[in-house]
């Protein structure tokens, strides 16, 4: 399945659907045709190396862009013609830092509800179960500036799922974080997925971060190399490893390939 | 780690509708967070002070010889010169915030705060006039903490006794030819103020003066650094905007000061519509509301809201800056 064929319309059972999705700087391609899926559900990781397109393709998918050529859905909503319908279903941590160091958690917290328009009781209530998700209920009074770059992250996770969200875009969330915080950020986003069938897009360069039972997508130099199941990327590049999988398909050395 | 309990989120594939509760939560949370923020850099709060207070404690004291003040509306004796800057000191604290926060606005527009804000459903005209009411909240604190000191400093508002419309201002020559009548100082009776508000009736009845000018100056300044690329970092707006619109104004000196040393420079001074918020929050100070200065600053509210709206292109400073976010330099592809 190395050719990439348009999925069907979407459909709003899928989190997010990306079809043919072009856009240029100037003379620069950097999304050549991109066309992806994620299903309601699912762990989706979206693999490429730096410069690969990714963070151009979020800036779409935020309608951070208006020109937008092609069609981005999230839960059936057109980002361009809906952004309201289509905005309120999707939650992002971005790479950069969104939270004040500082401000509490609770008082960051409560700021970002009140982008989605929920306020008082109501976000109180949200607010506590954001950070017990995350497992730092008992830092909501805590400055941010007092936590780990792990904890941090994590607050950046409760922030993006204040609202609910059906589709849930990471920009490189472990970048900078040691082990044990990168794998436990993991293990939550995981969790959401399982428990609250929550789609996420999980963009990242490190190869180590795929597991068996994701789906992956290989971004590279603008295009999409690859979409479907890790066994699947396996068996089309005739490799065992997923790391030797990506060289494979983007032909690239094992110095560029994390 | 496990996750500790469901969030129910799948009844939620169907969020409410963004009605207005929910638009004044949004509101009440951008212009909240603004205030928290300036409340918890405490250094900045009191450089923010030190400015407009040296200019009143030198500048003033220093000119207070130079330059004689007559009896003009809106003032009923003759002022001392610190008296009479005073006003033209806030329309600073209001310029120098106004530039900071709408700059800031520019400037962080890839960072994940203000890309945050942008991905809000909310329509993006609400969330950036939102966002400069914040920025307006912020500057009124630094208003009140300068006329609390100026206050011990001898320069007390004179009790308001009731609310006057006062038409005469040097008017715009466009204004004049649609109802010539501007041209003659006019003063009329408006609303009376009970007597237990009186001795602080000025500085209530400024706080609208300073909302509407707050916001045309922050529109104004965001219009600008959205268009103009020079004027992204302050050295350059201190040079280019802020130096200019101040001292071509009324803030330093009366305009028919002005109009007796240089007519041009004069011009250039009812052009600028810096002098009209000056005079607007100068008028309402003393319980006056300058019908001119209230039109004018209006009417550029409305223009420079449009165009700011219009011109902030959050993906700009992206392709501008570092070549796309495809290019070498970006970090994360």
């Amino acid at each position: 399945m190395t050719s990439v064929s348009l999925p069907p319309v979407g459909s709003p059972l899928d989190a997010l659907s990306v079809r043919g999705v072009s856009h240029r700087f100037g003379d620069n391609l950097v999304l050549d045709n991109v066309s992806l899926t994620v299903p309601r559900g699912s762990f989706t990781v979206l693999l490429g190396l730096n410069g690969a397109g990714k963070s151009t393709l979020f800036a779409l998918v935020t309608r951070l862009y208006d020109n937008v050529s092609g069609d981005i859905r999230i839960l059936g909503h057109d980002v361009r013609r809906r952004p309201t319908q289509a905005l309120q279903r999707l939650g992002v941590c971005f790479q950069s830092k969104a939270i004040d160091s500082d401000l509490s958690l609770a008082q960051n917290l409560a700021y970002h509800a009140s982008l989605h328009g929920i306020g008082g009781r109501e976000a109180r209530k949200r607010i506590a179960k954001a950070l017990e998700t995350v497992g730092l209920a008992d830092r909501a009074h805590a400055k941010v500036r007092t936590l780990s770059g792990g904890q941090a992250r994590r607050v950046e996770i409760a922030r993006s799922l204040l609202h609910r969200p059906g589709l849930l875009l990471l920009d490189e969330p472990t970048v900078g974080l040691d082990i044990g915080s990168r794998e436990s950020v993991i293990s939550i986003v995981r969790g959401l997925v399982a428990v609250e069938g929550l789609g996420v897009l999980w963009a990242t360069h490190l190869i180590d971060e795929v597991a068996e039972t994701d789906s992956v997508v290989v971004l590279h130099k603008g295009r999409v190399l690859f979409a479907g199941t890790v066994p699947g990327m396996k068996s089309a590049a005739g490799v065992s490893s997923v790391r030797e999988a990506f060289r494979a398909l983007t032909g690239t050395t094992i110095a560029e390939a994390a | 780690m496990t996750i500790a309990s469901p969030l129910h989120l799948v009844p939620d594939v169907t969020p409410p509708r963004l009605g207005l509760r929910a638009y004044l939560a949004c509101f009440r949370g951008i212009v909240w967070r603004e205030v928290l923020r300036f409340l918890h850099q405490t250094e900045r709060f009191f450089s923010a002070l030190v400015r407009p207070l040296v200019w009143l404690f030198i500048f003033a004291a220093g000119f207070r010889q130079v330059l004689g003040v007559s009896i003009i509306p809106p003032y009923q004796s003759y002022v001392l010169y610190e008296e009479f800057v005073t006003p033209g000191l806030v329309g600073m604290i209001l310029l120098f915030n106004a530039m900071q926060s709408s700059l800031s606005m520019v400037y962080d527009r890839e960072t994940g705060t203000m890309r945050t804000l942008l991905v809000s459903p909310f329509p993006r005209s609400f969330l950036l006039v939102s966002k400069l009411l914040g920025g307006v909240s912020v500057a009124l604190l630094q208003v009140f903490a300068f006329l609390l000191v100026a206050y011990f400093w001898g320069i007390e508002l004179p009790p308001v006794d009731e609310i006057k419309l006062f038409t005469g201002f040097e008017s715009p020559g466009w204004l004049e030819a649609i109802i010539p009548s501007m041209k003659e100082p006019v003063i009329v009776s408006f609303l009376a103020v009970p007597a237990f508000l009186q001795p602080v009736a000025g500085y209530l009845f400024v706080i609208p003066a300073l909302v509407i000018a707050g916001l045309m100056l922050g529109s104004l300044a965001l219009f600008m650094s959205s268009i103009i690329k020079q004027l992204e970092n302050f050295a350059g707006v201190m040079n280019f905007v802020i130096f200019p619109m101040f001292f071509a104004s009324s803030a330093l000196y009366p305009l028919w000061r002005i109009r007796e040393s240089s007519p041009l420079l004069y011009e250039i001074c009812r052009f600028n519509p810096f002098s009209y918020a000056v005079e607007l929050i100068r008028f309402a100070l003393y319980g006056h509301v300058d019908v001119v200065s209230l039109l004018v600053v209006s009417a550029c509210t409305v223009l420079f809201l449009a165009a700011a709206v219009f011109a902030y292109n959050p993906s700009k400073g992206l392709i501008g800056r570092r070549g796309g976010p495809g290019g070498p330099g970006a970090g994360g592809g």
